[in-house]
This record gives structure tokens, sequence and C-alpha cells, in this order.
């Protein structure tokens, strides 16, 4: 009977083969990110007689592309509403300027400065997400407005100028490293220690994941596979923790994104209205008529994106030690590039967070090793729309593959 | 009378459900042929594959038009051999004129330049031919689906048809615009064009048909000639066994009354007419209640409008539910005062397609499977492991996602959601459209235990043997009113259609 047929098991093949298949998207991103560091590791030796791999390309890594990650959290949520923001370079930019005019010309304190900037992101994503989600405005428009606007009102705020430098406690924000515990002797204990507790948790709640999954009966990961990729990924992390314990210790911005990625990912993952968020991308008339209130999550969805600008506004203008009229110029393409590079679909309702934060690493690694390699901007640019593009395709494919 | 076409052992199947098994249709050349069937017996998968929708190699079987074997790889292969296909749904662009539209795909043009006098001579010259006067320059959306119904049968005409299919060319039409349509059938005829058309109204297969194949469970069951054609014959092929098996057996236990609604109103939600006017009616507890009528009657307008305002405006009237004066002005409070939904298009407004199961089961009661904010992805697969066994969902796994059930398990996907929700009264809006014999029953019992365990059910359906043979009680509803109310003694299809009738009767003369 055809029925019988039809129901017969789509996915139900064992063994890692079709383990990997149903992974492959994430397996795969991060064997990219994995592949392409060997990649510059090796050929940066080769070319420049440079260490890609040393302890301060790495610490310069992070503090490059943090910004991108933190935003890219954002994006992901309103990507998977089923929205897009392209005002976030320029409302990074704009919130930096505010944050450079309350501490250089009102000479207020940093720890009220930054609260009152976030919440000031917190507004301008608010004052957008009204009418995207109130209005049903297209959010490109609206955005693609908010970029030209807090574009402006940059110019306008910082006449033209720069406006810096900073006390340290500011910049500490993006340039500072957390203090040793331990005595200032070199390798930086403390940063060891964080860093070999974080391997550890990942390893636990993985461990801890593949134990409930048993014992709901859900088919795990293959052990073999299991262990696998979290010895490379232990192996990694302590590697990349002694380098930065041997140069300057852990960046702040490196403890406050990585902060923020397990609260997105526990968000989105193990919340009720991190799910509600997929659901309305997935299918927003469904969505609504289960009772899930789709306009004040769409809201919610800009509002957070604004907050999580404000503070890559502030790293990066802590990082340059100055607000500038030009900051943020192009960010939104990173960031948004980074999200559909970790796997997110262009028309909502799925995307990960992990996926996202190798994205962005894919990109930022790219970006900074072609620039050690002295490749043009020229070039640079053309490899990494390629990279958006291939990563793209590879998602559809995959999925009129799999039907 | 030679075939124009044959088609022969036409088999077709679709992830989850046989839709055609060894179908075959014989359609002789200037003949009007009626196919007969069941809402998904079959009629629209047979015409898909005749018109190339589903290409060759994608179905088994044998397809002869004049005599030779044909090939279709898409559309416009079948059109090209002068083969067209009108959809129940018009595939007319709104915002494009007429001669825009009669020309869509087939210009008038030398060289990609449109020749504009000349593409608006022809398209008067067609107009005419189906009874329009309206300029070539007029916008399609300005027009009334009668007369969009005309343009597409135009189009038809433009491309030198020669077999034309209308699938339910009527069901949208009112009496005078159908009155119409069939005579321009029975005038195209005459010019000697071949036409099939799809439809379950008997009396105007017997006005223009002149042979009617019976289409049922995917298979076809009889060819009649015109002198065989009678009601009685049509039905019971169509049906094919006794009422009484098609339906489970059930003993209603009807308790007090459930819910109540009076005087429920509602406006259109962007013109200003009245959509469903002065509505009362009440559900018992252990009751299953059918709400009859044609498209368009305002059935589904009324339930949505019942469930958290999700359709209309300035929403007037009176609820008591479960002895209380329940909140339903959004969806979540109507969820929360016991009320639940099941949407007529499960997969634009009930499914999440590309989430699995679990996920879909838990999506309206996402309380259910947390603890404050924090979701338990165990307790969230156990729900839906419970329901695959309750509701006998086939799928190897509640992880599978929806999009690649067939539609019944889908349906039990759907009801799996609203039964987490813990509902005293379901309202189930087509609940077996689209969904093979044998899934039907299922949901069918799937309705009855509903109604054993004190639940009040609401049935909205198209299908009036399905009313007949589920209901308590059957509400008739006609232009946005109820026309009627009809116990399970009294209700039958020619008192449900005379109560319709006489209540557009009396619209006409207020």
């Amino acid at each position: 009977m055809s029925t019988a047929d039809a129901n017969k098991p789509a996915g139900a093949k064992t063994g890692i083969g079709a383990h990997l298949g149903s992974h492959l998207r994430e397996n795969g991103m991060m064997l990219a990110l994995v592949a392409i560091v060997l990649f510059f590791f090796i050929i940066v030796r080769a070319v420049q007689g440079v260490d890609f791999l040393s302890a301060q390309n790495i610490t310069n890594l992070f503090l490059q592309n943090s910004y991108v990650i933190i935003m890219a959290l954002g994006m992901l949520l309103v990507i998977v509403a089923g929205h897009i923001d392209l005002s976030v370079g320029s409302v990074a930019a704009f919130t930096g300027a505010v944050a450079s005019m309350l501490l250089v010309k009102m000479q207020l304190p940093v720890l009220l400065v930054i609260p009152v900037v976030l919440v000031v992101g917190g507004l301008i994503g608010a004052a957008q997400g009204y009418w995207i989600a109130y209005w049903r405005i297209p959010s490109f428009i609206v955005t693609l407005a908010g970029m030209l606007v807090f574009r402006g009102l940059t110019l306008w705020l910082l006449g033209g100028q720069n406006i810096g430098p900073f006390e340290r406690s500011f910049q500490a924000l993006s340039t500072g490293f957390i203090p040793d515990l331990f005595g200032p002797d070199k390798p930086n204990l403390t940063a060891m220690l964080l860093v070999a507790l974080a391997a550890a948790a990942i390893v636990w709640t993985g461990i801890r994941g593949r134990a409930r999954e048993a014992e709901f009966g859900i088919a795990p990961e293959p052990a073999g596979f299991f262990w696998a990729r979290n010895a490379v990924v232990v192996v990694a992390l302590l590697f990349v923790g002694w380098k930065l314990a041997s140069f300057r210790g852990l960046p702040n911005v490196l403890l406050i994104m990585s902060v923020l990625i397990v609260l997105y990912a526990f968000f989105t993952e193990s919340t009720t209205t991190g799910r509600r968020i997929y659901a309305l991308g997935g299918n927003e008339k469904a969505a609504k008529l289960s009772g899930i209130k789709t306009e004040r999550l769409v809201f919610f969805t800009f509002v957070n994106m604004g907050v999580l600008a404000s503070l890559a506004g502030m790293i990066v203008t802590a990082r340059l030690n100055s607000a500038t009229p030009k900051a943020g110029v192009g960010f939104e393409l990173d960031v948004i590039a980074a999200v559909f590079i970790g796997g997110a679909s262009m028309t909502g309702g799925s995307g990960r967070i992990i996926g996202v934060v190798v994205g962005a690493l894919i990109m930022g690694v790219m970006n900074n090793g072609m620039s050690i390699m002295g490749i043009g901007i020229d070039y640079q640019q053309v490899i990494k729309g390629l990279v958006l593009l291939a990563a793209v395709i590879f998602d559809v494919y995959n999925k009129t593959k799999q039907g | 009378m030679t075939a124009i076409l044959e088609m022969q052992g036409i088999t077709k199947t679709f992830p989850g459900v046989k839709a055609l098994s060894n179908v075959n249709l014989s359609v002789r050349e200037g003949e009007i042929h009626a196919i007969c069937g069941e809402n998904g017996a079959g009629k629209s998968t047979l015409m898909k594959v005749l018109s190339g929708v589903y290409p060759h190699g994608s179905y088994d079987g044998e397809i002869l038009y004049d005599g030779k074997p044909a090939r279709f790889r898409d559309i416009r292969d079948s059109e090209h051999a002068g083969i067209v296909i009108i959809h129940q749904e018009l595939a007319l662009v709104p915002l494009l004129s007429v001669a825009e539209n009669l020309f869509l795909g087939n210009e008038v043009a030398t060289g990609g330049v449109i020749n504009w006098p000349l593409a608006y001579q022809k398209t008067e010259a067609l107009l005419r031919k189906v009874g329009l006067t309206e300029a070539p320059t007029t916008r399609v959306e300005k027009l009334g689906v009668g007369k969009q119904q005309l343009v597409e049968i135009a189009k038809a005409l433009a491309k030198n048809v020669r077999l034309l299919i209308l699938d339910e060319p009527t069901a949208a039409l009112q009496e005078n615009d159908s009155q119409k349509l069939l005579d321009l059938m029975l005038e195209l005829k005459g010019q000697g064009v071949t036409q099939i058309i799809i439809s379950h109204k008997l009396n105007e297969i017997r006005r223009v048909a002149d042979r009617v194949t019976v289409i049922r469970d995917g298979s076809t069951v009889s060819t009649l000639d015109r002198s065989e054609i009678t009601e009685d014959r049509i039905i019971r092929d169509m049906v094919g066994r006794d009422m009484a098996h098609r339906y489970p057996e059930r003993t209603p236990r009807i308790g007090e009354v459930l819910m109540e609604v009076r005087n429920w109103s509602v406006m259109h939600p962007d013109q200003p007419r009245q959509v469903i006017r002065d509505v009362s009616m009440n559900v018992r507890k252990g009751e299953i209640v059918g709400i009859a009528g044609l498209m368009g009657s305002g059935r589904t307008e009324f339930a949505m409008s019942l469930f958290g305002r999700s359709y209309g405006r300035d929403i007037t009237g009176e609820v008591t539910l479960a002895g209380g004066k329940p909140d339903l002005s959004t969806v979540s409070k109507a969820i929360d005062a016991g009320l639940a939904y099941v949407t007529e298009d499960r997969k634009a407004l009930g499914l999440i397609l590309d989430e699995p199961i679990l996920r879909n089961v838990s999506l309206a009661n996402l309380e259910g499977i947390a603890k404050g904010f924090v979701l338990s992805r165990g307790r969230e697969q156990q729900v839906a492991e419970k329901y695959r066994g309750a509701m006998n969902i086939r799928t190897p796994s509640v992880f599978q996602r929806v999009v690649n059930l067939s539609g019944g398990n889908q349906q039990k996907v759907v009801l799996s959601k609203w039964l987490f929700t813990d509902p005293q009264v379901l309202i189930l809006d087509e609940p077996t459209r689209g969904i093979d014999v044998g899934a039907k029953f299922e949901i069918y019992n799937i309705m009855n235990d509903l109604a054993a365990q004190g639940h009040g059910v609401v049935m909205i359906s198209s299908e009036m043997p399905e009313l007949l043979g589920m209901c308590d009680r059957i509400y008739v509803m006609n232009e946005g009113r109820i026309a009627g109310e009809l116990t399970r003694e009294q209700a039958s299809q020619e008192r449900i259609m005379a109560l319709i009738l006489q209540d557009g009767m009396k619209g006409k003369a207020a």
C-alpha cells in the first residue's frame, strides 16, 4: 500500500554517514573554519615567514571581529523572524558618537555612559521596530532609511570631526585584558584557567545532552564522532587559551562576547520566547493563529538589535580611541554575511547561534589572513563575496536535495 | 465520433498518497465531457497530468492525443497542442489589463515589440466571443469573478484551444453568471471546441455534458452516456458504498450547553460591509455540530472572528463558554478560555512545514512543556510521542519535518497541537479537505472520541454527506446569516440546499 511506503522513515538511516548527512551544514562550517585557519597558517608562514597563529595575531583576531559577532547575534534573531536590519553600521557609529559626546564633552562617568548608550540603542531599535512590527512597513525600507538617518546624525553630532581620546576605563571595553589574579608572571594563569573551564563546560553540557537524549530515546550522535568533535574543540580552545595566556591574557571583549554567545544560544534554543521567534519566521500566520503575539516579537528583535549595535558601537569607538564619522561603514554587510554563511535561511525560521559565530569567524579569519598576505582590498572583496555566494548555494543545494 | 483524447492506465503517486490508480478517460472530438467525483477523488490531479503540470515521466500510463502518444513536459507543451486548462484559482494578473492578460506569454509582437493596436483589436474580437463588452485596457481587478472567468476562457481561445478543461468553473459564481458560462460552453461546443468540465453540481452536468466519467478514490468507476446520466446513478458511483460504512458508529451522549454565541456580527476588515450578521448558535457537551453553507457563506469568517478576533472588525455579540463570559479578544486569550480552531488551510495557516512534528505539536502551548521561560525538550518529545500514539500519526519519528507527511497525518499533527491546549470547544474548519479516504475515517473517529470525552465539536464542511454522517445538529449558513438549523433526523442534502436557496430569495427581496 502506497501510504505505508511513503511513510517509511526518510531520515531513519543510522550510522555516521547518515549523521554527517543530516548535520552536514554545521560540521561542514566547522571543518571549513579549521581548514581556512590551517591554510593561512601554512601559506603565511611560507610566503611571509610570519606565524599566523602567533599570540598577538590571535588576540587581534578577536579584537577585530568581536563587534561583528556581537551584532550577528542580534541579526540572527532579526533574520530568523523573517526580517533584515541594514542600519546596524550607522547605529553603531551613531551610538559610538553619542558615547564620545557624553564622555568627552560632558565628562560623564564611564559606568553611567555605558548603560545610557545601551538604552539609546534600544530606543533606536524600538523606533525602527515600531514601524516594522505594528505598521508592517517592510524592514528593508525602514532600516535602509535608518541607515541614512543615523549616518547623517553621526556626521551632525560629530560636526565632521573625530572626538577622543577617552579615559582608560572606557578603552578597556575593547583593548583591556582581564588582570591575572595569580600575579603578573607569564603565562597568564587566569586566562588559562578560564579557557580550561570553558572547555570543560562545553564537554560537560555535551555529555549531559547525550545522556538526556538517550533517556528520551533520541538517536544520539555516534559516540566516536561526538568525542572526535569535542576533542577538536577542546584542543583548539586550549591552544588559543595558551597563546592568549602567553601574550597579554584574556581580552575583556572576548569575555563579553563569550558570555553573550552562551546567553543567546540558550535563549534561541531553550526558551519559550526564543522558540516563538523561530515559529514566527517559519510561518507567521500559523504562529499568530497559535496564540503567538507576532508583532510584539518582531518589535523585540529590533530593540534587541539596537542594544547590541550600540554595544558594538562602543567597542569599536573604544578600540579606535575616538568616535569618527566613518566608523561602522559597511558593518551591516559583514554582519548579514556572517549570519547567512552561518546557515540562516533567507526566508526566516532557521539558523543557529553557533553557526553564526563560526560564520563570523570565517569572515574574520579571511579578512585577517588576506591582509597579512598583503592581498589588496580589491581582491579581498571579490573573494569574500564569492565565499558568501558559495555558502548560500551550498545551503540551497542541500535543501533541494533533501526535498 | 473519434476520440480526441485517450488517457490509459494513469497512475500518479505523491509522498504519502496514491492520488491516481490506473485511471482511464476517453474524450470524443467535439463533446463536453464531465468528470465527477468527491473532493480528493483525484479529478484535479488527473487534469494536471493531462496538461503537463505533472510532466511526462512523473506518472505511469499513456496519453493519446489525436491518436498519437503525447508526452507533455510542461503547460507550454500541452498548450502548444491546443489543450488549455482553467484552474479553480484563476491565473490572471489582477493589476494588468484584460489585453495584457489575454496575451500573457503569447504577446502580439514582432521581434519583442508589442503591436498594441493589433493586440487591442484581437482582444475586442475575443471578448465579443465570450460575451464581454469591457474595454481591452480595463484592469482585471476591476472585473467581478464571473467576468474574470470569461476572460480566462477568452485567453484560452487566444491560444487556439482545441481541448478546453474547466476545473469547477462555477464554484465561485453567482447563479446568473453560472448560467452565462454554461451557455458559452454550449456555444463553444457548436464551434467545435472539445471541453472537459469538472464539477459536482449535478444539475449543471445534466445541462451541458454529453458524457460523464465518475472517479472515486483515484480510480475510474464508470463512464455514462447522456441517456444514463441521472443523479442517483452518479451519486451511487461517486460514493460507492453505503453511508453507514463511511462514517464510524457513535452513540451521542449530549450534555448541557457548553458554548453559546448570541447576535454575532462582524464587519469586513477593509470594506464597509457586514460579513457576519446576527449569528446565534450553541454547542453542547459531547455534541458534534455542523455548519453547512456554500463557499463564501461566511462560515470561516464566523469561526475566525470568534477565535481571538482573527478576522474582521467591529465585532459585536455575546459568548458564554462553560457558564462564564470568556475574554476572546486575542488568540492567546481564546486559547486560555478553552477554544481551539483548526484552520481550513492547514499548510498556510496551521503548520510550520519546515519544522519537525514535535515543535508543531507544542506550538500553541509552549507553557505546557516549559518551566518558566525554559523549555524542556524531553517533555516536548514525550508530549509528541503521546499524540503520535493516540492519533496514530504514521511517521518514523516525531523529529520528521511535517512537510514530509501526507495530508491526513499533517491534519493529525494539527489536531494534536490543539488537543495539547486542552480545549473545551474545538472548531474544525474543513477537517478532511484533501485527505484520502482512509485517513478521513480516522479523523472522524478522533472527532467522535473528542465528543465522547465531553468536548464540544463544531465542524465546518462543504461536503454535505460528511456533515450528514457526522453531526448531531447542523446549522446552515448563507450570506453571513444562519439560514436555518436542522436536527440529525431532519437533515438531508435537499433540506440544506432548500434552506440556502430560500434564504437567498429573502436576501434578494430585502
